[in-house]
């Protein structure tokens, strides 16, 4: 019978239903990098979820082991270099721990100040482009231009847009000027405009909520379970910030909300993202004023055997030439110990594990990535959604390979 | 908050003593040395005790000192944001001694361990999927080990006539530049160069 009722012409024993597995990535442009999912399908919906990673893997604990901790401090801005300052913070809280150096008060501000840039810059990126991968092509234009303007205040600081290298063990750098503090408050002041502009496109666009509302819920077992931190922690509703919790720099004096989610989804982790950088450009607001009051005018440097001793000092001291001298060729010495210094970066808990044997160089760093966690418990978030559910996903767990891979 | 631990560290002491070998508060933190064979249980009980609650693993890592007859250490770090305290639990192994996986208590262990396995060579024993993690498909070697070479022991590159991407054994141009930074002042224990007859040289 040719009536289309039956398939008996076409059917073969061989024929078996089978789930199919997929390759995604390392080259697509929803991984964020190079990661790749060996993902296992069920016509539409991931069974498994598999990531391999180490593709960006560049051995940065290796290679921390045959440089002075001052040559080390670069390798932080290469780590997650969306955000840069917030790693290389993690890095000076450690060795400042351990040798009992303090940043002084105006280093202190300015840290927070640019702590504030970063987290801004990490959150406009992972937001506008998680916005762009489930396929919202403006939002990503935006928010570039902002963080165009953001890199030029890194720039204006520190002389490198992206891997700034300005924290320094005992400090910042260099001093900022007075108009870059102007321009950066002036900026902070006209950000929540933009905020509510970019909002203006997702938050209510019926498209990006039928693509995030109730995708990639996590719950607070799973939180505890998979090490989650930072947004990814709050978004189940446990209000944990590190900046809260466990002040570091002068963060208690400062007046900010710790935005918190009640589903655990990628929506709403996109809605606390949003909140948090109205947040960071209070918080700014707040440094640049506080910056430019008169008894805020210190040194950014401890001067001591951290830090370099002022130029006009070298000119005429000896001491202080020597000084500089052995300071730039054999470093600094760090006594014995091990400390883990841990900061609230952009995607989470950022902690640095440092095991120094006395001498100039570290005996062993590991870096904590929070994405590492995130991205691992991937497969368990993954479980029984859709594939196009996966570039959501990885968009709102906020990877980026340089810190996962190290 | 150093009174807290000293509290928190002589608690665990006295109610696993036969996991805990001392413990110290140095510049603030919690430092707890555990013996191997009973870290899962002891990971357990930092869990759901309620004095500790460290339900959070920060992170699993391993230091080498090759000069030690228990070559590698284990470093865990555990958080309790319900506490708002951090532990840090280290124990000694031997080159050759396999570590219980502690993935059955905490799912967040997988990476971490699989990590340490792949940088270090430690097996761990129950764990689920004890593959390479970080390094390249088919490595050799465990890279965070001092005796391995920073440069490692293959390059690759891709060679247009075969069409492919070939391993070779790496060639360098110039020495790896490990300077010495010991300060003949300060007891360096080599012959200076162009002192092989002095005092130090006998």
């Amino acid at each position: 019978m040719m009536d289309g009722t039956s398939f008996e012409d076409a059917q073969t024993g061989e024929q078996k239903i089978r789930n199919f597995n997929l390759n995604f990535g390392p080259q697509h442009p929803a991984a964020h990098g190079v990661l790749r999912l060996v993902l296992e399908l069920d016509g539409e919906v991931v069974e498994r979820c598999d990531p391999h990673i180490g593709l960006l893997h560049r051995g940065t604990e290796k290679l921390m082991e045959s440089r002075t901790y001052l040559q080390n401090l670069p390798y932080f801005d290469r780590l997650d270099y969306v955000g840069t300052m917030n790693q290389e913070h993690a890095w000076c809280l450690a060795i400042e721990k351990l040798t009992g150096v303090e940043a002084p008060r105006r280093a202190s501000l300015i840290r927070v100040l640019y702590l504030e840039i970063g987290r801004i810059l990490n959150h406009l990126m992972n937001v506008t482009t998680q916005a762009l991968d489930v396929g919202a092509l403006t939002p990503p234009v935006w928010g570039f231009e902002e963080r165009e303007k953001l890199m030029v205040f890194y720039e204006r600081a520190s002389g490198g847009r992206l891997h700034s290298a300005y924290f320094r063990p005992g400090g910042v750098h260099q001093d900022l000027p007075p108009d870059l503090i102007d321009d950066i408050e002036e900026w902070a002041k006209g950000f929540p405009k933009f905020l509510e502009d970019l909002g203006g496109l997702l938050t209510e666009n019926r498209i990006f909520k039928q693509r995030n509302v109730d995708i990639g819920v996590v719950t607070e077992e799973d939180v505890l379970e998979w090490g989650m931190s930072g947004v990814m922690a709050r978004s189940v509703g446990m209000a944990w910030d590190l900046r809260r919790a466990q002040p570091y720099e002068c963060y208690d004096e400062f007046e900010f909300q710790i935005p918190v989610g009640k589903n655990g989804d990628c929506y709403d982790r996109y809605l606390m993202r949003m909140e948090e950088m109205r947040q960071s450009a209070s918080i700014m607001i707040q440094a640049c004023q506080k910056l430019r009051a008169p008894e805020e005018q210190g040194d950014v440097l401890a001067r001591g055997k951290l830090t370099p001793p002022k130029r006009a000092e070298m000119k005429t001291s000896m001491e202080a030439l020597i000084h500089h001298f052995k300071l730039y060729t054999e470093g600094f010495k760090v006594p014995e110990g091990e400390i883990y210094a841990c900061v609230e970066a952009p995607k989470g808990e950022f902690g640095v594990f440092l095991v120094s044997d006395g001498s100039n160089k570290p005996y062993r760093t590991k870096i904590r990535a929070p994405g590492y966690m995130h991205l691992q418990a991937m497969d368990h978030i993954a479980k029984g959604y859709q594939l196009a559910d996966i570039a959501a996903i990885i968009g709102t767990l906020d990877v980026v390979f340089g810190e996962i891979d190290r | 908050m150093s009174e807290e631990l000293q509290e928190l560290g002589a608690l665990i002491e006295l109610k696993q003593p036969d996991c805990v070998l001392g413990w110290d508060v140095r510049f603030g933190e919690l430092s707890v040395d555990v013996t191997p064979s009973s870290i899962a249980g002891l990971v357990e009980f930092l869990k759901n005790d309620s004095a500790c609650k460290f339900s959070t693993l920060v992170d699993i890592t391993a230091v080498d000192y090759p000069e030690r007859p228990k070559r590698f250490e284990i470093v865990y770090h555990f958080l309790s944001m319900f506490q708002n305290h951090r532990i840090r639990l280290k124990m000694a192994i031997r080159e050759d001694e396999i570590v219980p996986s502690i993935t059955g208590v905490h799912s967040g262990a997988n990476w971490f361990e699989r990590e340490v396995f792949d940088m270090f060579g430690i097996l761990f024993s129950g764990h689920p999927d004890l593959r390479r993690i970080l390094t390249d498909y088919g490595f050799r070697g465990y890279p965070l080990r001092k005796d391995f070479p920073t440069t490692g022991y293959v390059e690759l590159r891709y060679d247009e006539a075969q069409k492919r991407v070939v391993y070779e054994p790496v060639k360098l141009v110039q020495e790896y530049r490990q300077f010495d930074f010991m300060s003949p002042w300060e007891g360096a224990q080599y012959i200076l160069p162009g002192d092989e007859k002095g005092e130090g040289a006998k």
